[in-house]
């Protein structure tokens, strides 16, 4: 029996990487996402369509049970929380560190400090954990810029080369989680399309790890 | 203050208008029916009861849930149900101490200070059944087919039922030595089958490679029937102390199987829901279009102790809204008889006639008030020859 079924994906360079671990388990677009204006997909297995979506919005669609499975990176996880949701599988892909920074040789002031990141729920329990009271400033982007003009102490951010950091005369301190792309599974959609699921989980799987 | 903050429901509050209120209420009545057929007690507990009853035992889960009230009368704190399980317990451990089996059953709001779960709305209607008295698994199986009984009263025609088991991930904490925080973390890590983080996390903190190999596949085990003899085999090695719980299981969908042919049975070993309090059996259904349960249910012996007597417990809830929406609901309301305004005593007696045979009756009132087609009549009662008699409406 072939359940309907949706993944919901990114587009962009995770989009790219994760195409082929789909087409490990005979899952092809029927037209180039990349160069397509549509957000939703047929594909080469009848019943399995793709959506595609913006990074932070995949785990709310799956989370709904709007879509079946998905793409989501292991920081939009972290912050967003799991609920509702399986991440059975590493898919070992856009892998970076969310870190702490701060101005180079900077030192940690007095009292409370100011935190700015786009990763309020991580930063949050971060600080907590280590006992350490700190304002927490959300943003949207371009974290370097807030220690540089004095809006924050520290930043919380994903780190990659960290050369972005280099070039902003910052330092990554500490070392919060490890990133990758996680494969992401609605739990009640688990529970009702086992095995259709298991299969595409078990191809990518064979796939990450060849 | 603008209109809309007048009319402006707080988020997650829902107001249930005619034709959906009419469904739910006809399958709360249903369901209760139902329930009364197998033997099972009408109670109805108090919207709000002290925190100090609410909250012990099975209700630790539901503190954060809870809205919370000082009592004007007693300076203590009071909560809004945001559960009546607990409720019964209480009942059956000191209310309405029977010795032998007591069963009861329930329908009513519960209020809820954030959504359960992203579909969730913060006034569920919950319905459900709680079993007292009977530690052996023939409760279980009994609470389990009235929980597929009631998907079928409900017009749920896809029967998805979720089984676990909390005895064999607390068997195996205490065989492999867990202390509470390796245990809950553990814990947690399971409920997202969050693979990854699981072979790190064993990777650092279980020693015995046995173990950890076993503890690698949990979240694996999950699937049809077969999944079952596949963890007897893994457990039977290192955990064997598990294997009176995994046998609960089979038996269980054994059963389960025989009387509910239709019914789709899925295990997962490491799906722990309230494992805070439950002891055994847990389960759970699921309907396609929804993505999260629609019922919810599991044993919890014990919890009566707090109220001063532990009895073995098992039982289920049901969020009525949820299922309503999901079963063949009737969707419109019954149509009715458009009737004269009764000014004589002929037309005031062939209305009550009518309506003591069952049929809906509405009366017209002033010209002015009467929108005939809001008031989704089909037929109307006109005086013809002196007669009165019922025809279909002229528009």
């Amino acid at each position: 029996m072939t359940n309907k079924l949706t993944i919901a994906l990114t587009k962009g360079r995770i989009l790219q990487e994760t195409l082929p671990l789909l087409a490990a388990a005979g899952i092809e677009p029927e037209e180039d996402i990349s160069k397509s204006r549509k957000l939703i997909f047929g594909t080469s297995q009848p019943g399995v369509s793709l959506v595609v979506l913006r990074g932070s919005d995949v785990p709310t669609y799956v989370q709904f049970g709007a879509a079946d499975m998905g793409v989501s990176g292991k920081d939009t996880l972290l912050e967003n929380g799991a609920a509702g949701l399986y991440e059975p599988l590493d898919l070992n892909i856009a892998k970076c560190r969310l870190m702490t920074a701060a101005i180079k040789g900077a030192k940690a002031p007095n009292g409370r400090l100011k935190v700015a990141t786009k990763y309020v729920n991580v930063a949050k329990r971060y600080y907590a954990a280590q006992g350490r009271q700190a304002d927490i400033i959300k943003l949207y982007g371009g974290m370097e810029l807030a220690p540089l003009m004095d809006l924050a102490d520290e930043i919380v951010d994903i780190v990659d080369t960290g050369n972005t950091l280099k070039a902003n005369g910052l330092e990554a301190r500490d070392h919060i989680a490890d990133i990758s792309s996680r494969l992401i599974v609605n739990k009640a959609s688990m529970k009702m399309k086992h095995a259709q699921i298991q299969r595409i989980i078990d191809d990518i799987a064979a796939a990450v790890s060849a | 203050m603008t209109n809309a903050d007048r009319w402006l429901l707080p988020d997650g509050i829902a107001e249930i208008l005619p034709a959906q209120a009419e469904d739910i209420e006809q399958l709360r009545r249903d369901l209760l029916n139902l329930y009364h057929r197998w033997g099972y007690d009408l109670v109805i507990p108090p919207v709000l009861e002290f925190t100090d009853s609410l909250l012990t035992g099975l209700g630790q889960d539901l503190d954060l849930l809870t809205f919370k009230v000082t009592d004007q009368l007693s300076g203590r704190s009071m909560g809004i149900r945001a559960d009546i399980t607990p409720q019964t317990a209480r009942m059956d451990a000191h209310s309405f101490k029977r010795e032998g089996v007591n069963r009861l059953c329930y329908a009513g709001h519960v209020v809820h200070t954030r959504p359960k779960s992203p579909l969730a709305t913060r006034t569920p209607i919950q319905a459900g059944v709680e079993l007292y008295g009977e530690p052996g698994l023939s409760a279980d199986i009994e609470v389990v087919s009235l929980l597929l009984e009631s998907l079928q009263t409900a017009g749920v025609t896809a029967l998805n039922i979720d089984l676990g088991h909390v005895g064999i991930y607390r068997a195996l904490a205490r065989a492999t030595g867990l202390n509470e925080s390796q245990e809950l973390a553990l814990f947690a890590l399971l409920q997202q089958k969050a693979v990854s983080d699981i072979d790190q996390w064993v990777a650092t903190e279980i020693a015995q490679p046995g173990m950890a190999q076993l503890i690698r596949q949990l979240p694996t085990l999950c699937g049809g029937i077969e999944v079952l003899s596949e963890a007897r085999s893994l457990f039977s090695r290192f955990v064997p102390d598990a294997l009176q719980a995994i046998d609960e299981l089979n038996q269980l969908a054994e059963v389960i199987g025989q009387r509910y042919p239709a019914a789709n049975l899925y295990f997962d070993i490491s799906e722990l829901r309230g494992y805070h309090y439950h002891t055994g059996v847990v389960f759970a259904a699921f309907a396609p279009g929804f993505g999260d349960a629609i019922a919810n249910g599991g044993r919890y012996d014990h919890i009566g102790e707090v109220f001063g007597r532990a009895r073995p417990a098992t039982g289920f809830a049901v969020d009525l809204g949820a299922l309503n929406a999901l079963g063949d609901t009737v969707g419109q309301l019954e149509p009715a008889i458009l009737a004269p305004e009764p000014t004589t005593a002929e037309a005031w007696a062939a209305i009550q006639s009518l309506r003591q045979q069952g049929e809906r009756v509405v009366c017209g009132l002033s010209e002015a008030s009467l929108v005939r087609e809001e008031l989704n009549c089909d037929r109307e009662l006109v005086l013809e020859d002196g007669q009165y008699q019922v025809k279909p409406l002229s528009q």
